[in-house]
């Protein structure tokens, strides 16, 4: 019933953009001292040439990486997204996002699941901040099937990209079938009952919560949404006529992020209240990772009871006003 | 070494030294706001570098194997453009358009508008990074290419600064040349004894004994005595191993007498009478087109 596990991010990482250095000599990595954790260990095994450590110095290493991609290579920048995007972020914005250049910003240790670091560490507001500047593509990989996929796209893509990755085994949603492409969201389960529209790792536990609703008779449209920034509006649109009540799910701030995306979308293009699963404009603490979830309400049971809490909520105020 | 130049030669980085300096006043008297203290400072040096020292193509900005120059101090914009209107970049005409709506000319350097700008800079301590990942990338691809970076002495007080300092010993960059336009003051500053005076952003010696410690090849030198700045520009590109930084001490608001030293011409508008005092001090008559004769 619940999706089955799959290979932890970081190492599909590792090995992947490795593989891509094979066969492309203008990939380089570039480490901020967090390379035995991010997995970018693997990467200096199979290129130690190509394999650049910055230092603990990350508005420098920022800054290298764009250097680097005005002559011609193609920057990886890897560390935990604490200091891969919040701490350099002037670096990124004048260096990286105004300029266009080729620099993939891989920022690891995402969401909840930063093996057990707290407040510093886990940051809640990469969405918004990255999503919100000019030029800067921000991709949310749902597991390690598609994270592999979007490393391989972003390495072949001619511009500034933002990929968000989880640190642990995640369960994996997809198999070898399915094909990333930019911009493009994917309905995971279909349903007509209430709309789901989550990103990154939220998306299996979403749909393991799809499950447990359908045991209660109730059948949720479940779409996925990899790329914040180009959105699929279309695709957002769609799920939300299918059901025309809609709840958005995500690892971080409810804040300016997928439920911040939805919501300017369809106040544009189809009115709908929205109801945002996350985490309530509030910072993170010490935990295990299925503490976290229960916490922050993000585990698969504890967003079938918001969700049913919400359809019993819709209900009641529908009936009330039915009546008057 | 490179061979001593000729008094012509000399003559010539000077008087282009100068022309930058009223492609300066000019672009900064029309757009009726811009810096003037460190693109002035700057001026002799900047001569030295696109008239002389960098291997260049104007007609081909982005040959792979030409020198980089990073403007650090992206604030000094206008003596850069002018620098590269000068070398045939583009029209002299075009200075006039600095700051304006949709010009190429911004106020801060954009590598995405105008062709020849090697990196886009404005918010202070970036470049030097950026220097350090174009010599590293020059040296990987195996291209014999030297980068040069200025940077101001006030910028000096950034962080990343010395984060980049600490970086590029490690990976030997000798392809790497810091330039510091030290020039004793920013735009504010910490007061001194009067109410115009400023002390200094570092102290003298600071600067020198800093890049040392960091593990640079250190040079000094004065950034208005042309001859002296063309020497340690040479001096610079031949490495040892090591990144050099070059320490050049500099007045701010060189050329115009009554800017010189003074704190409060970091940015400021200029009256018709200062204009036109400036140009006087600077032998360029007033109505001469952009940037001096062709």
């Amino acid at each position: 019933m619940t999706l089955p596990m799959g290979r932890a991010m970081r190492e599909i990482f590792g090995e992947t953009v490795s593989e891509l250095a094979s066969r492309d000599p203008r990939i380089v990595m570039l480490d901020a001292d967090t390379g035995s954790s991010t997995k970018a260990d693997i990467f200096q095994k199979a290129h130690p040439e190509r394999y650049l450590q910055m230092g603990i110095a990350e508005q420098n290493m920022l800054g290298v990486a764009a250097g680097l991609a005005t002559t011609g290579f193609v920057p990886f920048v890897s560390t935990f997204v604490a200091f891969a995007v919040v701490r350099p972020l002037d670096q990124i914005r004048v260096l990286i996002a105004q300029t266009g250049l080729n620099v993939k910003i891989c920022g690891g240790y995402a969401g909840l699941f930063t093996g057990v670091t707290g407040k510093t560490h886990l940051i809640v507001d990469d969405l918004p901040i990255m999503r919100a500047m000019p030029g800067m593509v921000t991709v949310v990989p749902a597991d390690d099937v598609e994270a592999a996929q979007v490393l391989r796209w972003a390495a072949g893509y001619d511009g500034p990209v933002y990929i968000r990755l989880v640190r642990d085994a995640t369960q994996r949603l997809f198999d070898e079938t399915y094909s990333f492409a930019l911009g493009r969201a994917t309905v995971v389960r279909d349903g007509g009952d209430v709309t789901l529209i989550s990103t990154g790792a939220q998306t299996p536990r979403v749909v393991d919560a799809a499950e447990i609703l359908a045991a209660h008779g109730i059948q949720a449209h479940v779409l996925h949404v990899p790329t914040l920034k180009p959105l699929d509006v279309p695709a957002i649109v769609a799920a939300a006529e299918r059901t025309r009540i809609v709840l958005t799910v995500e690892e971080g701030t409810v804040i300016g992020g997928l439920g911040g995306a939805v919501t300017e979308t369809l106040s544009e293009h189809s009115p709908t209240v929205v109801k945002r699963l996350g985490m309530q404009d509030v910072y993170g603490e010490s935990g295990t990772n299925s503490e976290l979830l229960e916490l922050y309400g993000l585990s698969a049971a504890r967003v079938a009871d918001q969700v049913q809490a919400f359809l019993e909520a819709r209900n009641t105020a529908g009936h009330a006003s039915d009546a008057g | 070494m490179a061979a001593t130049m000729s008094a012509a030669d000399l003559a010539r980085l000077e008087e282009m030294a100068r022309r930058i300096r009223v492609g300066v006043i000019r672009g900064v008297n029309e757009a009726k706001a811009g810096h003037l203290g460190g693109p002035l400072s700057a001026a002799d040096i900047l001569a030295a570098l696109y008239f002389h020292v960098m291997r260049i193509r104007p007609d081909e900005p982005d040959w792979p194997d030409r020198d980089r120059f990073i403007l650090s101090k992206g604030h000094s914009s206008i003596g850069l453009y002018a620098a590269l209107a000068l070398r045939g970049y583009f029209p002299l005409e075009e200075l006039l358009t600095f700051d304006a709506l949709g010009s190429r000319l911004q106020g801060h350097p954009d590598m995405t508008r105008l062709p020849g700008l090697d990196m886009s800079t404005g918010s202070l301590g970036m470049g030097i990074s950026a220097g350090i990942g174009i010599a590293l990338g020059s040296r990987l691809a195996g291209r014999d290419v030297r980068t040069f970076v200025m940077l101001g002495d006030g910028e000096c007080q950034e962080g990343e600064v010395w984060e980049a300092a600490f970086l590029a010993p490690r990976y030997g960059l000798d392809n790497l040349i810091a330039i510091v336009d030290h020039n004793k003051l920013q735009q504010y500053g910490w007061q001194g004894d009067g109410p115009d005076d400023r002390l200094p952003p570092a102290w003298p010696g600071e600067l020198v004994a800093r890049w040392t410690a960091f593990g640079w090849r250190v040079l000094e030198v004065d950034g208005h005595d042309m001859a002296a700045v063309v020497r340690v520009l040479e001096e610079a590109t031949v490495g040892d191993g090591r990144p050099v930084a070059i320490v050049a001490n500099t007045i701010k608001g060189r050329g115009v007498s009554f800017m010189e030293g003074r704190y409060y011409w970091h940015t400021r508008p200029l009256t018709a009478d200062e204009f036109a005092t400036a140009m006087a001090e600077l032998g360029e008559p007033i109505n001469t087109p952009a940037g001096g004769p062709a």
